[in-house]
């Protein structure tokens, strides 16, 4: 296959990358890829990942130059959305907050859901277990509250009089109660 | 008995919430992560992990580390680093935790056989042993937080390893992992990647983990599975049939029960064929169990760890033979 854009030369390295969710592909060849960037690809993923933390957290502190600032930076990690589509790997849990519209089109694509369903974790389990515990607390004394007003309104209808007057104290008693 | 279905696998990826994934960081608090995992794992008061070994890659040999992904323990991106990084291995190795390869926790079951729900069963037990200490990176939507996104979700790879030699001598099995490819499954070689797998040993796992529970890409892993078993079941029948194949495959057995130097290529080619013969009823002098044993002991860097010191590529081809001939 010749390379597609000297047209000349034949392709060797083949690129895939993702930008804004589009999936690009393309065939070069060796000189055309490191011309477009590249060509140290092997470099990036056999240097050391501490020289990367390293050299990331030197360029995130110093990163008062406003060509620096326009790329958005993950506060928990420092990774920036580029980054991460270099890499193909997020930086942190919170990167997926941060990168959430930029990632989302490409976990679609891999996956044609976005919403998990299967195990959950304990810390989850327990968080919607609480707030699943708080609800109805709040919610029965509404329901008993609906309840009265439904027979009040029943006993209005079939003119039981007493009825409705006891039914009326007592939903006055309630809401006062909420107050 | 099941004889398509070799090997079961059910591996988990899971990270912790506090820190960020192992790309984002350098050697020592790796290590840091590494520990905080192991101590809640020996803190952990469950039969499920007795007898763990803990094994720092940094201290293991270079064929002890390629020895760990030949036994299916470890993978092969996970040896190509060493610092920060740990395995935990069970002493029937049929549970292995790798620490700080593409996330904090890569944990795996393996299981001889075709048992898929069985190894989910204890990965997930382990995996619910782990989370009350540890506070994994999860959320409501995207489930499992993982470095990758591509194991989002329930961060589950579930695979089971094929023998299909039937098959692969049709050539079908490139037009099988095409249609595969539309219901979220993969397969591969489980032996030499990207080229022609050696022994015809084949990889079948799930490729989607988000949007689809534990529970059912077990299931449709089955499916398929089942399918493709009954597939090489019917293409193993219609060629033994010829007098031709049938030679190929007891001539198999004959070089290997004479030869004086086997390569590894060579013996895991003619392994398949005598495991093919086994499964076809055209070979009865040799049990599945006593090959599919063999397969792990002459690979290179396992009978170099066996036998304790460094051979070189001849000494391995006479010594592999010698270990073939004792065996069947």
């Amino acid at each position: 296959m010749k390379c597609q854009k000297c047209q000349n030369r034949e392709a060797t390295t083949h690129i895939k990358r993702v930008i804004n969710g589009e999936f690009e592909e393309y065939n070069l060849c060796s000189e055309c890829a490191k011309e477009m960037g590249y060509g140290n690809l092997f470099h990036d993923f056999t240097s050391s990942f501490a020289d990367d933390f390293n050299s990331l957290f030197g360029s995130f502190f110093e990163n008062a130059l406003p060509a620096r600032t326009q790329a958005t930076r993950c506060d928990t990690c420092g990774s920036s959305y580029n980054d991460i589509q270099r890499t193909g790997m997020m930086g942190c849990a919170d990167c997926y907050n941060i990168f959430y519209k930029e990632i989302m089109p490409t976990i679609r694509k891999v996956h044609g859901n976005t919403t998990h369903c299967g195990k959950n974790s304990a810390a989850f389990k327990a968080e919607r277990a609480k707030t699943a515990v708080e609800k109805p607390e709040t919610k029965e004394p509404e329901n008993e509250l609906e309840k009265l007003q439904k027979e009040l309104s029943t006993a209005v209808e079939n003119q039981e009089f007493e009825k409705a007057a006891e039914l009326r104290d007592k939903i006055k008693d309630m809401e006062g109660n909420d107050e | 008995m099941n004889n398509i279905v070799m090997e079961t696998r059910i591996r988990l990826a899971r990270n912790l919430k506090k820190y960020p994934f192992p790309c984002r960081l350098n050697a020592q608090q790796k290590t840091e992560v590494a520990n905080v995992i192991i101590d809640s794992i020996k803190n952990c008061n469950s039969p499920i992990v007795n007898d763990l070994e803990v094994i720092w890659i940094k201290d293991l040999s270079e064929s002890e580390r390629i020895s760990l992904v030949e036994k299916h323990l470890a993978s092969p991106e996970f040896i190509s680093e060493t610092e920060g990084r740990a395995i935990v291995i069970s002493n029937d190795r049929t549970m292995s935790i790798m620490l700080n390869e593409e996330d904090h926790i890569r944990l795996q079951i393996l299981k001889k056989g075709d048992d898929l729900s069985g190894a989910y069963d204890i990965a997930d037990k382990l995996d619910t042993l782990l989370d009350e200490n540890l506070d994994f990176a999860f959320d409501e939507k995207l489930g499992y937080l993982t470095q990758c996104p591509t194991n989002l979700g329930t961060g589950m790879r579930a695979s089971v390893m094929l023998h299909l030699p039937a098959l692969k001598a049709g050539r079908a099995i490139g037009r099988i992992a095409g249609n595969l490819q539309k219901l979220g499954l993969t397969i591969r070689g489980r032996y030499g990647e990207g080229t022609e797998p050696k022994g015809a040993i084949y990889q079948l796992s799930n490729q989607v983990t988000l949007g689809i529970s534990e529970e059912s890409a077990i299931e449709n892993l089955k499916n398929i599975a089942k399918q493709l078993e009954s597939q090489e079941k019917a293409a193993q029948q219609r060629m033994v049939k010829s007098i031709e194949a049938q030679d190929k495959l007891c001539r198999s057995l004959g070089i290997l029960k004479t030869a004086k130097l086997i390569s590894c290529e060579e013996a895991m080619e003619l392994i398949s064929n005598v495991r093919f013969g086994v499964n076809a009823g055209v070979i009865d002098s040799v049990e599945i169990s006593t090959i599919d044993n063999l397969i792990e002991k002459i690979q290179p860097a396992t009978m170099m760890v066996d036998k304790g010191k460094q051979l070189t590529p001849q000494e391995r081809d006479i010594l592999r033979a010698e270990i073939i001939q004792t065996n069947i």
